[in-house]
């Protein structure tokens, strides 16, 4: 018992100086001041989603372009979205204009999917369609959706859309088609692969920067570091829903 | 048990004899085996005779690992399947009744939802690393026929 132990530490040192040793190499590898933000998260594809990850979000309305829609273009171009705004339209993140009517202050933010901790679509899916994956993001199974749209009713955000039409020429990373709800995905397909949601580089792109992506699990991610910077909140905290997307100047 | 056997196989017997009595009628009348059109790899990621029984479940086995545990290995993957099976004339999996997938559903008459949802195409953005990244629409198909031919 005391020699399998004993063995046991020795693999555990033996993994720990070839951590060490691996850190130290990817460390030298990296210049200094490149942010391989992609690759450090990336995972292998037999892995699985894992708990110990949280994706979430922080949203500076403050860098927020006033009129600028590069993130809905971004999100409707990623998962071939027909970019059309009418009530059967589907609509994965929307830019919404607040202002405040006293000081006649406006805002601008955009507006999606808010990867709840409990998310209420979860708890009115009669199927179990409407799931939360592991690293927190929150899905709907297209397979097992019968579009009674409960989750819609239920989501306090607005979040989710229906498909109305039948559709064809889907990304084939985007499975989408009638009949089903849907809402954003945090461009899982690209999380996967160890990209960020094509709204936060459209954001970039465009010099803005106001949406950051990360991992709200890592104390040492960037998103964590601004989170613990910045005074953020989430919309409508009284519902308790621990959402993963956080806002920043409202 | 044995009652029930020896009843099947007289059955068999009979329908075996019926058959060879009527040589003019053909064992299957009037509806022809589908052809396929081959695939673009050496061989399929298993066995032909074992994927024609069992595709269905593998997709479904797969599809839950992918969409619930975010597993995203290739070797089950759908879309990996209408990457090496689509079509050279239509450039796709069930187009027309003679793709890969329709070929076989319309044969058997059992109807598939996959493609409600699924892209019946590959994506576009294997095509676009080959070159000519600023024309994606108008390159895909074009580049589709040339790969197409170079591969024969």
């Amino acid at each position: 018992m005391s020699e399998q132990i004993k063995q046991e530490r020795g693999e555990n040192t033996d993994r720990r100086t070839f951590l060490k040793t691996s850190a130290l190499v990817t460390g030298a590898a990296l210049a200094p001041g490149v942010l391989f933000y992609g690759v450090a998260q990336s995972r292998a594809p037999e892995e699985g989603a894992s708990s110990n990850v949280r994706w979430g979000m922080l949203i500076d309305t403050t860098k927020c372009g006033d009129g600028c829609n590069d993130c809905v273009t971004a999100c409707n171009t990623e998962n071939g979205l027909s970019g059309e705004t009418g009530p059967q339209d589907s609509q994965w993140i929307r830019k919404v204009d607040i202002k405040d009517l006293r000081t006649g202050y406006v805002q601008s933010l955009p507006m999606m999917c808010q990867h709840c901790e409990n998310p209420p679509c979860v708890d009115v899916c009669p199927t179990g369609a409407s799931m939360k994956r592991a690293d927190g993001i929150v899905l709907v199974d297209r397979h097992t959706c019968i579009g009674c749209r409960y989750c819609m009713m239920a989501c306090p955000y607005k979040a989710r859309s229906f498909v109305h039409e039948p559709l064809t020429d889907q990304n084939p990373d985007v499975p989408r088609g009638k009949g089903c709800v849907e809402s954003c995905t945090f461009c899982v397909q690209r999380v996967d692969r160890g990209e960020q949601p094509a709204c936060a580089e459209a954001c970039d792109a465009k010099g803005h920067k106001a949406i950051l992506f990360g991992d709200l699990k890592d104390p040492e991610s960037e998103l964590n570091k601004a989170l613990k910077a910045n005074s953020s909140i989430e919309v409508r905290a009284d519902l308790a829903l621990n959402t993963g997307v956080r806002y920043q100047g409202i | 048990m044995a009652r029930l056997a020896n009843w099947l196989r007289l059955a068999a017997l009979i329908g075996a004899a019926a058959l060879s009595a009527v040589p003019s009628i053909p064992a299957v009348a009037g509806v022809d085996l589908p052809k396929l059109e081959k695939g673009k790899g050496d061989k399929c990621v298993e066995d032909t005779q074992f994927m024609r029984r069992n595709h269905m479940d593998l997709l479904k086995h797969h599809r839950d690992e992918t969409m619930r545990k975010g597993i995203r290995t290739t070797r089950h993957s759908l879309k990996k399947c209408v990457e090496c099976h689509v079509s050279e004339k239509t450039g796709s999996v069930a187009s027309s009744k003679e793709d890969f997938c329709a070929a076989c559903h319309s044969y058997a008459s059992v109807k598939l939802d996959c493609w409600d949802c699924h892209a019946t195409k590959p994506g576009k953005k294997p095509l676009l690393t080959m070159g000519q990244g600023g024309q994606a629409a108008q390159a895909s198909p074009l580049m589709a026929s040339t790969q197409n031919g170079g591969s024969k």
